[in-house]
């Protein structure tokens, strides 16, 4: 057997249940590795005790053949959840010392499932960011590297931590969050698996929001089996969500059936980019031949309304943020500013956001507070939801012509240096969710499932794209991908 | 369109985000990019589309309105940066 933080899920959970292992040896493997991993800056708030506390509960469900689908699984949580007396900062100074007071729906899910937290994971500041360089804990890293070269990579963002303690096994698995690709593109980066399921399976309730519209939450993976597991335990039914659907959850792992035969396969020819690299376009016709042989239909499709998604996500993604983020006003939790004489409340909040926020977040506030001010409200937030009906539809259309899922690119490159986008614009950084943000503007689920790796020897994903409420159907396709394409490649030990 | 100075501190004025004057031409130039990127959306044809409300076709739920949660002012106030006699204290607001 192999060291036991680098097990899967599935392999842990099988060695937990033959009485092979406990989850008290999980969990301390799993604490020894975060503890020489500190040059990865993934986990940035440490619960060792709690995780010792829930691996021995653990351990005694199992013993009494009461062991739910997570039990003694030790998992990361992203700092966006809220966790009940756990610092909870969604990577921001604004949330300084916050401790909630109650626990998000899915950390909760995953704790009765039996699950084991380990601590709280890094990620760009209120998940805006597509390279955990805007992050109050500073950069979370890559474990990855180009070949002997030794400069740092982004693991990705907004849930670099995750990504990065995952594909580095300091843990089993992780959560995640994704608003416009950030459990994907960070999965893509690493090597690791990222489902965002349909909009509405897991409830928002107690993850910080960002673009209520769009935030879903779902699990990061070493494995499509592993992301089926976890999915299971995250997702339900929850009344303190409206959004949350009411739908009965499927066995999702049972779908994992390695039969595709006579599924239809769409191919966008929008994903098609103008001067996109050699490498993707190669990945992406091996993942189309990988479909063919096993079995699968491919099919030409068109997705007309692609190139204008990352400019309507970026008039509603702001907006949204703009009227969520105005809670952190210095009043109720978190950082206030220090007040000079004479201060009086508007001080008080125009100081306490100037200094709690960063810049990214400060820019897409303003945004957001812009594109929704009296004047412009029609010409650029209702525009942009006019938009977005027509991407779903887009989406509706392919659907309708029997397509099972969509393949494509899960990002335009392989993980870039840390540092080598901080003189580009904003716009050059929000080119990274190209590929995945059309999935959040239409409520799909979406997978990416690691396929090759580039000339330097980084990992490269595709990126399945599912029908609304079929993540079982999803998840069985991107198993026969995943073993297909015979991901097997870990990053060389160097931290 | 394009922003100038005055309505780049317009909008962080809005915001409520102290924004030093120095700073002010970088952040206009920076509006600027993100809104030349967005105006490509005035190239799609959205005569008789209707503005997305709701990505799921769902009808919210109802609950009876009936009081399910509360008696928790100490837990409320608990991460407060200035809590006195059970309220959120704030600078003085009224002259």
């Amino acid at each position: 057997m192999s060291k036991l933080n680098e097990l899967s899920l599935s392999a842990a959970r099988d060695a937990l249940r033959a009485g092979e292992t406990t989850s008290k040896e999980l969990t301390e493997a799993c604490l020894s590795a975060i503890e020489g991993a500190g040059a990865l800056n993934a986990f940035v708030h440490h619960t060792p005790e709690l995780a010792l506390e829930r691996a021995a509960a653990a351990d005694a469900r199992i013993a009494k053949g009461d062991a739910p689908g997570m039990c003694g699984l030790p998992i990361g949580i992203k700092d966006l959840f809220c966790t009940k007396g756990v610092p909870s900062q969604a990577g921001s100074r604004i949330l300084e010392g916050f401790l909630p007071e109650y626990e998000s729906t899915v950390s909760q899910n995953l704790a009765d499932a039996g699950a084991v937290m380990l601590g709280k994971l890094n990620m760009d500041e209120f998940a805006m960011g597509s390279s955990n360089e805007t992050s109050t804990y500073g950069n979370a890293v890559n474990p990855w590297r180009r070949g002997n070269d030794d400069a740092q990579l982004t693991p990705g963002g907004s849930s670099g931590g995750s990504a990065s303690a995952v594909a580095a096994d300091l843990c089993l698995a992780a959560t995640g969050t994704d608003t416009g690709g950030s459990i994907r593109q960070p999965a893509a980066f690493t090597g690791t698996v990222g489902i965002k399921p349909t909009y509405g399976r897991c409830s928002r309730w107690g993850i910080v929001a960002f673009a209520s519209s769009l935030d879903q939450a779902g699990p990061m993976t070493k494995s499509v089996r592993d992301a089926a597991i976890m999915l299971e335990a995250m997702c339900g039914h929850d009344p303190k969500d409206s959004t949350s659907a009411d739908l009965p959850v499927p066995n999702f792992e049972a779908a994992l059936s390695g039969d595709i035969r006579g599924k239809k396969i769409g191919i966008p020819k929008e994903y098609r980019m103008d001067g996109m690299p050699q490498e993707i376009e190669t990945l992406w016709s091996d993942g189309i031949a990988m479909m063919k042989d096993a079995g699968a239909e491919i099919v030409d499709i068109s997705l007309p309304h692609t190139k204008y998604a990352l400019p309507a996500y970026y008039v509603i993604a702001p907006a949204e943020a703009s009227s969520n983020l105005a809670r952190y006003d210095g009043v109720r939790y978190g950082h206030r500013a220090r007040l000079d004489q004479g201060d009086g409340i508007t001080e008080m909040y125009e100081k306490t956001r100037a200094e709690g926020f960063g810049d990214e977040v400060k820019r897409r506030v303003m945004i957001g507070t812009y594109v929704l001010s009296a004047g412009f409200y029609d010409a650029y937030y209702n525009r942009a939801r006019r938009v977005r009906t027509l991407i779903k539809k887009d989406f509706e259309d392919v659907f309708a012509q029997g397509i099972d899922a969509i393949l494509t690119p899960a990002t335009p490159s392989a993980a870039f240096g840390l540092g080598e986008m901080t003189d580009a614009d904003p716009v050059a950084m929000y080119l990274n969710d190209v590929f995945t943000v059309t999935v959040n503007l239409a409520g799909l689920p979406g997978i990416a499932v690691p396929a090759g790796l580039d000339k330097q020897g980084l990992p490269l994903g595709l990126q399945l794209i599912g029908q609304p409420w079929a993540e079982a159907d999803l998840l069985c396709t991107a198993h026969v991908l995943e073993q297909a394409a015979g991901f097997v490649a870990k990053p060389a030990k160097w931290w | 369109m394009s922003i100038d100075e005055t309505t780049a501190a317009r909008v962080a004025k809005l915001a409520r985000i102290k924004v030093e004057p120095e700073a002010l031409p970088a952040l206009a130039g920076e509006f600027n990019t993100i809104l030349g990127f967005i105006e490509q959306l005035n190239q799609v044809d959205i005569a008789g589309v209707e503005p997305m409300t709701s990505v799921t076709p769902q009808v919210l739920k109802r609950r009876v309105d009936v009081v399910t949660d509360g008696d928790q002012q100490d837990k409320v106030l608990s991460n407060a940066p200035d809590a006195r006699e059970g309220f959120f204290a704030v600078p003085k607001v009224v002259e």
